[in-house]
């Protein structure tokens, strides 16, 4: 039924009609051009517009806008719309502006103050319709604007229910925006008492305490005992006593799962008498789902069950109530066979949840039948992810041998969509629990020939990793690689596997003539031309090491790397490794050979990679730390990407766990030297493991700067006021000596006259085999710099010249002193920094799962003091420091706000010295 | 907290979009465009709630009108389900029988009332009756107004004004 009720605009009926009957796509953007011209015209036209018309063509803009066009004009005439006394304008012009304006426009200024004058105005209908507008754009001027008063509207005493709900939506939102806005302390305890208020507007009320307690959990907390009150007199009343509130027969459902989520904000309440309330509710809660429903509407099911699923959420949280854990178990047992997919869905989920409880997990485990058959029998891929979900939260190592084969069943068949997610869960489980490693690696090569596509690296470099640390499975390995490589069309995954393998531990399988060296090679070599380069790169590392591990076919292999096809490929890669591994084979002797080409040793056991793969799918599912993979697989595959997401895996870790990790990894590289020295085209990636290297000396003043297979270089500084002294150590690492060996610190252009450096003892000019020398160098900070000096090393091994430059860990904040202070001053010189140009701040998201003590850590170890009481807010972190240099102290200070929800941090950086602030912040924003 | 909400017809007409943070509006059609088709391909009998990037997205079909709205992974995805049913009551008893057509045509007030019932991604008022009636109250407002204005309408599509 159409209506025209309240009032109608024709001509905008008319419009829209006319659009409705439009034929074709093009017709519809020539009348939509019509009326943008026409519109534009009136607006421009010298007449003024009376408030009606400029009502009715605000609106039609605000429709096309609607239909997917730009609109660029008509905001001015909306604004003016704001200050119309006929509330329909009003209302017209505040809508546009909500959907319209972005929050950076330039007349926000104009909107706040027409906001201003609405928000005091006497009728209630004016000073929500400006709540509105607020709770709806939400900007950061807005929060400054109106998050004082704000709260001053949600405790008066004059405001309506409607208008402090309202209010209490809209703080929400600008604290959300800006969570500063508000003073969460002075507050606290008038809004934790809106939970006793009559009224049943505490639905809105509670949303806002439930942000508070996230934001400010100390202020807060007093709401515990009341919302475990206002909870209980929910689930105990009937569904008659709260009148509208009740849905369907269930008393207040939107209220009771805010109170629920509001719960999980804290721990469970110590105090015997309320702690012993909140679990009646809880029995209460799942009392009810046993009783016979009261109405057989969709809406009643699902609204006493939305509670259900909260109030088993709280009980999961608080984790200490085994009787409860084990009958939410058992009554969402019941719903994995309810008719409703739904429902199916949601007790998947939450069972998820429960197997990670020692209380449930026995009871979770028990209704292992049913989930593999929803993996087989739904019809749904969701609740089918769902199910694949609770599988791998149950398997164990009484069960895994079934839930591995039978996700290697449905993986088969299973959707495209989650394919790469299920490949990882085998892989993880299968290594989990392999108790016996034939198993692992025959799930492994069984997962990649069901799913090769799906197999990413991680994958396979960590069925290599294991297959290398474990003696026993080495020959169960090769052999099996062996057999699945005669597969006619065998995935390039395998190829990968196998020649790795193969070049590591064909030879436990020579003995055997049916794999003998030949026929071992020409099997590779076979699939050789099918392959992408950076498989066909890696084969030929397994050529060379065949060469190694079986003299008996070097003329074979000669042959295939001499050929033109490698020596002349277009791809660099490929022609360079021919090329070098050629050489290699052909001039030196069989005892240099063994030695480049000696078995891998084993890899540091660390966890899996592949679990840092998952996490970053699914963050919620898998809760172990992230580690780096073994670099030696960087080796055998210089291609770009292994490298990359070697890097994103470091940056996404904890930084200074994941420096020595890679450095270590670094170290690995080594391994080959020759091989390392000689590709020339992984010097760029050399070159970005020592700048993430160089990073972590940030925050501290030893460790070790660079290594390759020559030499190493520590290093140990002291820092105090503009001075500084570094101490280098060179160590030969290896057995002859390192001649000509000279160690310079250069300054580029940028740090001429900013840094005095004078070097206090010379190396000498020859390091013996294995013996470690050491450098002095003392500097003093004239002025303020970026970036650091470099230092060049020079020496000759075995009369090769070798040169390498070093970033010397100088950097500005080794500089700067922490300068400890109280709020009263923190703030007080906070202001005096006020100026635009005194100031720098960045938004980004959180690098690292954010947590305040770490972060705290951080701060100090660059060189700033951490302030603690002086942010009114704990979860922010505030710093204050002096950088001092010959010419001039520069003092800075600090504030990190986390927002946990949207996991971003804003920094913020105000200095005495513009650059020095906006320095800072760039040299800071990547490490939380 | 619910991040946005979208009404959309079976042809993948946008017919209501609310947005309850600040996303860029190149962003926005991007969501829309990747939703509607991923709404509109799943069969009916399938369950309610999709996983998408780092939402979840609940979404429940009347009669021509797909309405979906993408909440928060901690969120109660069974009671976004009776949000979309609560707002679609509101409506249908506002308008009288709602159909896709009143929401084409009133568009504005579909905005109003969502105002009413939504605010900054959470429920303001979980009661049909009190948001009705305040929706009701603001329309009596532009009542008073309503004649004297509906007259010059007229007289303006005419031209005669």
């Amino acid at each position: 039924t159409v209506s025209s009720r309240g009032d109608a605009m024709r001509g905008l009926a008319v419009f829209i009609s006319d659009i409705r009957n439009c034929k074709s796509k093009e017709a519809e953007s020539k009348r939509i051009n019509k009326e943008l011209a026409n519109i534009r015209s009136k607006f421009k036209g010298d007449k003024t517009l009376d408030g009606y018309s400029k009502k009715k063509y605000v609106c039609k803009l605000l429709f096309i806008f609607l239909l997917g066009h730009d609109i660029d004009f008509g905001h001015m005439e909306a604004v003016n719309l704001l200050s119309s006394n006929k509330y329909t304008e009003k209302q017209i012009g505040y809508l546009f502006i909500s959907v319209l304006v972005s929050s950076n426009s330039d007349l926000m200024k104009l909107i706040i103050q027409n906001i201003k004058n609405d928000i005091s105005s006497p009728k209630p209908v004016h000073v929500n319709l400006a709540l509105h507008c607020i709770a709806n754009i939400g900007s950061v001027e807005m929060s400054e604007a109106f998050g004082q008063e704000v709260p001053k509207l949600l405790v008066s005493a004059h405001a309506s229910a409607s208008v402090k709900q309202s209010a209490a939506l809209c703080l929400l939102r600008l604290i959300r925006t800006l969570p500063e806005a508000m003073t969460y302390a002075e507050w606290a305890s008038r809004v934790i008492h809106l939970l006793n208020d009559q009224h049943m507007w505490l639905t809105a009320a509670t949303s806002l305490i439930h942000t508070l307690s996230q934001l400010s959990p100390g202020d807060y907390k007093g709401c515990v005992s009341l919302a475990v009150s206002r909870l209980s007199r929910i689930v105990t009343s009937t569904y008659t006593d709260l009148q509208d509130y009740t849905y369907y027969f269930v008393p207040a459902p939107w209220l009771s799962v805010k109170l629920l989520r509001l719960l999980q904000c804290y721990p469970v309440p110590e105090e015997p008498a309320v702690r012993g309330r909140l679990v009646e509710c809880l029995e209460t809660i799942l009392n009810k789902c046993q009783e016979p429903p009261k109405s057989k509407k969709v809406q009643h099911s699902n609204s006493k069950n939305a509670v259900l699923f909260e109030a088993i959420n709280l009980i999961i949280h608080i984790d200490s109530e085994p009787n409860l854990l084990v009958r939410a178990c058992n009554q969402l047992g019941q719903f994995l066979q309810h008719r409703e997919t739904n429902l199916r869905y949601l007790a998947l989920e939450s069972m998820c949840l429960l197997a990670g409880s020692e209380f449930s997990a026995d009871a979770v485990k028990k209704h292992r039948e049913t989930v593999i058959n929803a993996l087989k029998t739904e019809r749904d891929v969701s609740v089918r992810q769902r199910a694949v979900d609770l599988l791998y939260a149950m398997c164990d190592k009484t069960n895994s041998e079934e839930i591995v084969a039978e996700m290697l069943a449905y993986l088969k068949k299973a959707d495209y969509a989650i394919r790469e997610e299920m490949v990882l869960k085998v892989a993880i489980l299968s290594e989990k629990y392999a108790s016996d490693y034939t198993w692992y690696v025959d799930t492994i090569l069984k997962l990649i020939r069901v799913a090769g596509d799906y197999v990413s690296e991680e994958v396979w470099h960590r069925v290599i990793q294991i297959v290398i640390n474990r003696d026993d499975a080495q020959g169960y390995a090769a052999k099996t690689v062996f057999e699945n490589l005669q597969a006619p069309a065998c995935h390039e995954n395998m190829v990968k596997v196998g020649g790795y393998i193969l070049g590591e531990f064909g030879n436990l399988i020579a003995g055997d003539e049916r794999s003998s060296p030949l026929v071992q090679f020409n099997l590779l070599h076979s699939k050789f031309h099918l392959c992408t380069p950076s498989t066909r790169a890696l084969l030929l590392s397994t050529y060379i090491k065949f060469i190694n591990l079986f003299p008996e076919i070097k003329p074979t292999i000669q042959n295939v790397l001499q050929n033109n096809n490698q020596l002349r490929n277009a791809d660099v890669e490929l022609q360079q490794r021919a090329l070098e591994y050629s050489q290699l084979s052909s001039i030196t002797s069989q005892d240099v050979l063994a030695t480049v080409l000696e078995e891998m040793p084993p890899f540091p056991e660390r966890e899996s990679s592949i679990l840092a793969k998952l996490k970053k799918k699914k963050p919620a599912s898998v809760q172990v730390s992230l580690r780096i993979f073994g670099v030696k697989i960087v080796i055998l595959s210089t291609n770009d990407n292994v490298t990359s997401s070697f890097f994103s895996t470091v940056n996404n870790s904890n930084i200074e766990a994941g420096m020595v990790q890679l450095y270590l990894a670094y170290i690995q590289c080594c391994f080959l030297p020759i091989i390392i020295e000689l590709l020339s085209k992984d010097l760029d990636n050399k070159n970005n493991i020592f700048a993430h290297c160089f990073l972590v000396f940030m925050f501290k003043n030893s460790g070790v700067l660079f290594e390759n297979a020559l030499i190493q270089v520590g290093v140990k500084c002291e820092f105090k006021e503009q001075y500084g002294r570094v101490g280098l150590f060179f160590g030969n690492k290896t057995g002859n000596q390192l001649q000509n060996f000279a160690a310079a610190v250069s300054l580029g252009p940028e740090h001429q006259g900013k840094i005095n450096v004078a070097t206090q003892k010379e190396p000498p000019s020859q390091i013996d085999g294995g013996a470690q020398v050491q450098h002095f160098i003392n500097l003093e900070c004239i002025s303020m710099f970026s970036g650091s000096p470099n230092l060049q090393l020079r020496y000759q091994h075995s009369s090769a010249p070798q040169q390498v430059t070093l970033k010397l860990p100088v950097i500005i904040n080794k500089f700067m002193e922490g300068v400890d202070m109280n709020s009263g001053d923190f703030f007080s010189r906070w202001k005096q920094l006020g100026q635009p140009t005194q100031e720098t701040q960045k938004i980004f998201q959180a690098r690292h799962p954010i947590d305040t003590e770490a972060a705290r850590t951080k701060l100090t170890g660059f060189g700033m003091c951490a302030l603690t009481n002086v942010d009114p807010n704990p979860e922010n972190l505030v710093g204050s420091g002096i950088i001092k240099t010959k010419t001039s102290q520069i003092g800075c200070l600090l504030r990190l706000e986390p927002n946990k929800q949207a996991k971003m941090y804003r920094l913020t950086v105000r200095s005495s010295v513009g650059e020095a602030a906006a320095l800072i912040c760039s040299m800071l924003e990547e490490h939380f | 907290m619910m991040k946005f909400m979208l009404l959309f017809s079976r042809q993948g007409k946008v017919r209501l979009q609310k947005w309850f943070n600040a996303i860029g509006d190149k962003e926005r059609k991007k969501i829309i465009r990747e939703l509607v088709s991923m709404v509109l391909s799943r069969r009916p009998k399938m369950c309610n709630f999709l996983d998408w990037k780092d939402y979840k997205v609940v979404y429940k079909r009347y009669a021509s009108l797909f309405f979906c709205c993408a909440i928060e992974e901690s969120d109660n995805e069974l009671l976004a389900l009776e949000c979309i049913h609560r707002f679609v009551e509101i409506l249908d008893k506002y308008f009288g029988s709602v159909c896709e057509l009143d929401i084409i045509f009133n568009f504005e007030k579909a905005y109003f009332i969502l105002d009413e019932f939504l605010l900054a991604g959470e429920i303001q008022e979980s009661s049909k009756n009190k948001v009705l009636r305040a929706v009701e109250n603001s329309d009596s407002l532009q009542e008073e107004n309503q004649e004297a204005e509906a007259t010059r309408s007229i007289l303006e599509e005419f031209g005669l004004s």
